[in-house]
């Protein structure tokens, strides 16, 4: 295997929204590589449809405390309230500047930018929903990737396209002595590119791919949190996965809050607007994780559509054409072309899709890394925007709060790694550090006798994970997918590779994603199983309650150098805001 | 159903010269082509090279020509195609391995451009003011994921692939037509060049194969029209 080397101050993995911002703030300030296993444009962050929020109370009375006040109740208290803080005041001039970069929002009769309606988003600390999501049509987050991609191109950013980083290495193998380099593989070549670095941002998404039905895209395997994992750095807050209500029922791909936002109701198949019993005050814009609770209750007591009684109904029917057209014309379009149904005049087939990961790599509001419950900082580690917890989003994401969360944070981030790596020399890396990543291609390119495919195995772990572990846990079905998890992890050492090529291996880059999936979907059952109780996202039928007394904590999952896990936990950092009921 | 799928394979390490392959896969009728394709990379050919990400035409990875047209093949059901489906890479950039093409000419006639908003006067603390009207002036440009099915299907851009190339011109025409930008003129310029906008012989096959649904010819006939007539009514 041929191997390269590059020496750089810093190293961004990862080129989506999060990416993309903090290598704008290294730009010119050091030697910055940004790596990423997709073209830049072709990153998640450009599906994004619906908004980013900022409180810039441009149609309507709004304030950057009551902004905060709803991200903490939505993240139903496990919030750190500080970091909510940050913010949701610097949401502000995260929205200006980006339109100082270019950013095409939707506009006021005024000129100035407009704003719309979201789940979760209420004026005054719950009194009735407010306007705050800024946006561009229904491809909020399209333009958000295109404009920070521009203004990159425009500062001459160094990327390095289509390489998919495989490990990371620590001065003497121990994160809390510094980063010395990453180890990436070059899709086109199938070479080893070797990066010394003083500093690494990882920025690599999401990974709802660890279900079978979800809004994620395939590339979106949790790469970042995996090989950090393996290297010693823990995970945080794992249980809480989003499934947003509105997917395309069986495809997952999603239909944005802002339909509902625009008026659009979730109807059963006896038509009734159900939300109605289950949040009275803000129905169909409460927050995901009841709206999509509601939606499987409904279907569990045998009020869903279709042969096998299992989706309900987005209804748009009721709208003028023209607001359609114009606010909602990216998500009318896939309705047509994946259902074949007519979004003015039809109802559409529905489903809760896995969406979106509120755990992840720990940080604090610097985006640097911490290693423990006690806040110790990974020097020259940073991470940010979905793979990592900062934690803003608590137990649950409120809807536009991640498109914010990446830019705010991803700036932070390449801010505060500029400073870092200032007259630092990169510490240098052990020869051969490569060795490991090269050893495990060779072992899935057959070096081992393999008779399993990846297709089979992550097939099972998508199908077993949606059974067990998605919007509805118990003690019984999270043992069943952990037992099934080991299980398949033993399966994935005797994966074959069968393509031998060097080339262009996408057979080998899905094997190693596997790898990723099965470890990220390991470290959610495993804090998914200890919390005994539900919040947000993580709701346990055999404990459906919040337990404040017990629970009001972060769980930090380490893997063992046996593979199994060990769970720590943190206090939850308050502020103003007392947990309280979350009523809607 | 079933599907007959014929791809054209090519792997430069191992061939000559590009040749067709055969392979029968059972999918719904309402799955897409893509999901066809990876029926066959992931149950019965590994080697099988093609790009995807999103899986729902936003992220312009999966551009290809399919029974001879250019599409996202995550964008196209099944049943729209038939049982028999022909798949190759794009035309006119270099094959790297199967149906992925190299992007890099691609993407350096879209930084020939100055893809990014130029504004020089001091914004202030507040956004710049863009009134409705001014911002629907060039909406349509805005929607590109530059996935290359325009500039890949125009027969300009096949014979001499110094020309800019439709996708270029696009995203060009999307700051021209910003009334916040300021270095229209420059564009106009490296647009009316040799390798600009007059090679464009308004043969329609880019508007056609946009999966976008952008406008691709009427931008083109624009962005002539700024030059010919220059300071566009951007607003
Ligand atoms: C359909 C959809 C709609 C959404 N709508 C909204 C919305 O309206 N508002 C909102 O606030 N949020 C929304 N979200 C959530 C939000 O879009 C994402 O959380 C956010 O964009 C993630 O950005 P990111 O920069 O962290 O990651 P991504 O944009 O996913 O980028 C990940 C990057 O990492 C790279 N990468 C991954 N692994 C590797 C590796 N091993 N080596 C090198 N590179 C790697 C990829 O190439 C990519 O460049 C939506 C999400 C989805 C799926
Ligand atoms: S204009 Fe359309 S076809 Fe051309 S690159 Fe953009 S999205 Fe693709
Ligand atoms: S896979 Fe993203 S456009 Fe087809």
């Amino acid at each position: 295997m041929n191997v390269h080397r590059h020496t750089f101050d810093a190293v961004i993995v990862g080129a989506g929204g999060a990416g993309l911002r903090a290598a704008i703030e290294t730009a010119g300030k050091c030697r910055t590589a940004v790596i990423s296993k997709l073209y830049p444009t072709r990153s998640h962050t450009g599906a994004a449809q619906g908004g980013m929020c900022a409180a810039l109370a441009n149609v309507e009375e709004d304030s950057w405390e009551w902004h905060a006040f709803d991200t903490v109740k939505g993240g139903d208290y496990l919030v750190d309230q500080p970091a909510a803080e940050i913010m949701c005041r610097e949401a502000v001039d995260a929205v200006i500047e980006l339109e100082h970069f270019g950013l095409p929002f939707n506009r006021t009769p005024q000129g100035k930018i407009d704003q719309r309606r979201f789940g979760g988003h209420t004026r005054n600390h719950g009194e009735a929903p407010v306007k705050r999501a800024c946006y561009a049509a229904d491809r909020t987050g399209h333009m958000i990737l295109q404009t920070l991609y521009q203004q990159c191109v425009a500062r001459g950013v160094a990327f390095f396209d289509e390489f998919q980083v495989l490990d990371v290495a620590f001065v003497d193998g121990d994160p809390s002595r510094g980063v010395a380099g990453v180890v990436a593989h070059e899709l086109a070549t199938g070479d080893l590119h070797v990066f010394e670095c003083s500093a690494a941002l990882f920025a690599t998404g999401g990974f709802g791919r660890i279900f079978k039905v979800s809004s994620n895209a395939h590339t979106l395997t949790g790469d970042g949190p995996g090989l950090l994992w393996r290297r010693g750095v823990p995970l945080e807050d794992m249980e809480f996965f989003q499934f947003h209500p509105t997917g395309i029922n069986k495809l997952g791909i999603l239909l944005s809050e802002a339909a509902r936002g625009e008026g659009g109701i979730l109807r059963n198949e006896d038509g009734e607007r159900f939300m109605e019993r289950y949040a009275p005050t803000v129905k169909d814009l409460a927050p995901r994780d009841m709206v999509s609770r509601a939606m499987l209750t409904e279907i569990r007591q045998g009020r869903g559509s279709g042969a096998d009684k299992d989706y309900l109904y987005l209804d748009l029917t009721h709208l003028p054409p023209e607001q359609i057209d114009e606010k909602l014309p990216d998500i009318a379009e896939f309705v047509r072309t994946y259902l074949g149904i007519e979004p003015k005049t039809d109802l559409i087939p529905i489903q809760p899709t896995a969406h979106y990961a509120m755990g992840g790599i720990p940080t604090n509001v610097s985006a640097e890394v911490i290693l423990d419950a006690e806040g110790t900082v990974a020097p020259g580690l940073y991470a940010a925007g979905e793979c990592a917890c900062v934690s803003v989003h608590g137990a649950n994401r409120l809807g536009t709060n991640s498109l914010l969360d990446i830019v705010v944070f991803g700036r932070r981030g390449g801010a505060a790694m500029a400073e870092f790596v200032g007259g630092r020399e990169p510490p240098g890396l052990a020869p051969g550090f490569e060795e490991a990543v090269a050893g495990t291609i060779t072992a899935l390119l057959g070096g081992v006798e393999g008779t399993e495919r990846v297709a089979d195995v992550r097939a099972e772990l998508q199908e077993q994970m949606t059974l067990n572990a998605s919007v509805f846990r118990t003690d019984e079905s999270l043992r069943a997918v952990s037992a099934t998890i080991d299980r398949l992890r033993a399966r994935y050492l005797s994966v074959a590779v069968t393509d031998q090529s060097m080339r262009f291996n996408y057979e080998l880059s899905e094997a190693l994603e596997l790898g990723y999936l099965l470890d990220v979907a390991q470290a959610l059952v495993a804090a998914a199983l200890a919390r005994t109780e539900s919040r947000g996202g993580h709701f346990r039928d055999d404990h459906p309650l919040r337990d404040d007394a017990n629970w009001m904590r972060h769980s930090l999952a380490y893997r063992q150098p046996d593979g199994s896990i060990r769970l720590d936990y943190k206090p939850v950092v308050g502020g103003p805001y007392l947990p309280m009921e979350r009523k809607y | 159903m079933d599907v007959d799928l014929r791809i054209k394979r090519f792997d430069p390490e191992n061939d000559e010269r590009p040749h067709w392959e055969e392979y029968r896969v059972t999918v719904d009728e309402s799955d897409r082509v893509l999901d066809a394709l990876h029926q066959v990379r992931w149950y019965q050919d590994g080697s099988l090279a093609f790009r995807r990400s999103c899986a729902h035409g936003v992220c312009g990875s999966d551009a290809m020509v399919i029974n001879g047209e250019n599409r996202l093949a995550c964008v196209l059901l099944v049943r729209d195609v038939g049982s028999k489906i022909t798949v190759e890479p794009l035309r006119g950039l270099p094959v790297l391995k199967d149906l992925v093409v190299d992007m890099d000419a691609f993407f350096a006639q879209y930084r020939k451009v100055m893809p990014w908003l130029v504004n020089e006067t001091d914004p202030g603390d507040g956004e710049r003011l863009q009134s409705p009207e001014q911002r629907a002036r060039f909406d349509d440009t805005t929607k590109c994921i530059l996935c290359a099915a325009c500039t890949t299907s125009c027969p300009v851009y096949w014979a001499n692939d110094t020309y800019v190339g439709p996708a270029a011109i696009v995203n060009a025409h999307r700051f021209i037509y910003d009334s916040r930008d300021e270095a229209g003129d420059e564009r106009l310029e490296i647009l009316d060049a040799q390798s600009g906008v007059w090679k464009c012989r308004t043969a329609f096959n880019c508007t056609d194969a946009c999966p976008r649904g952008i406008r691709v010819t009427e931008a083109i006939q624009e962005v002539k029209r700024a030059i010919v007539r220059p300071h566009p009514e951007s607003g």
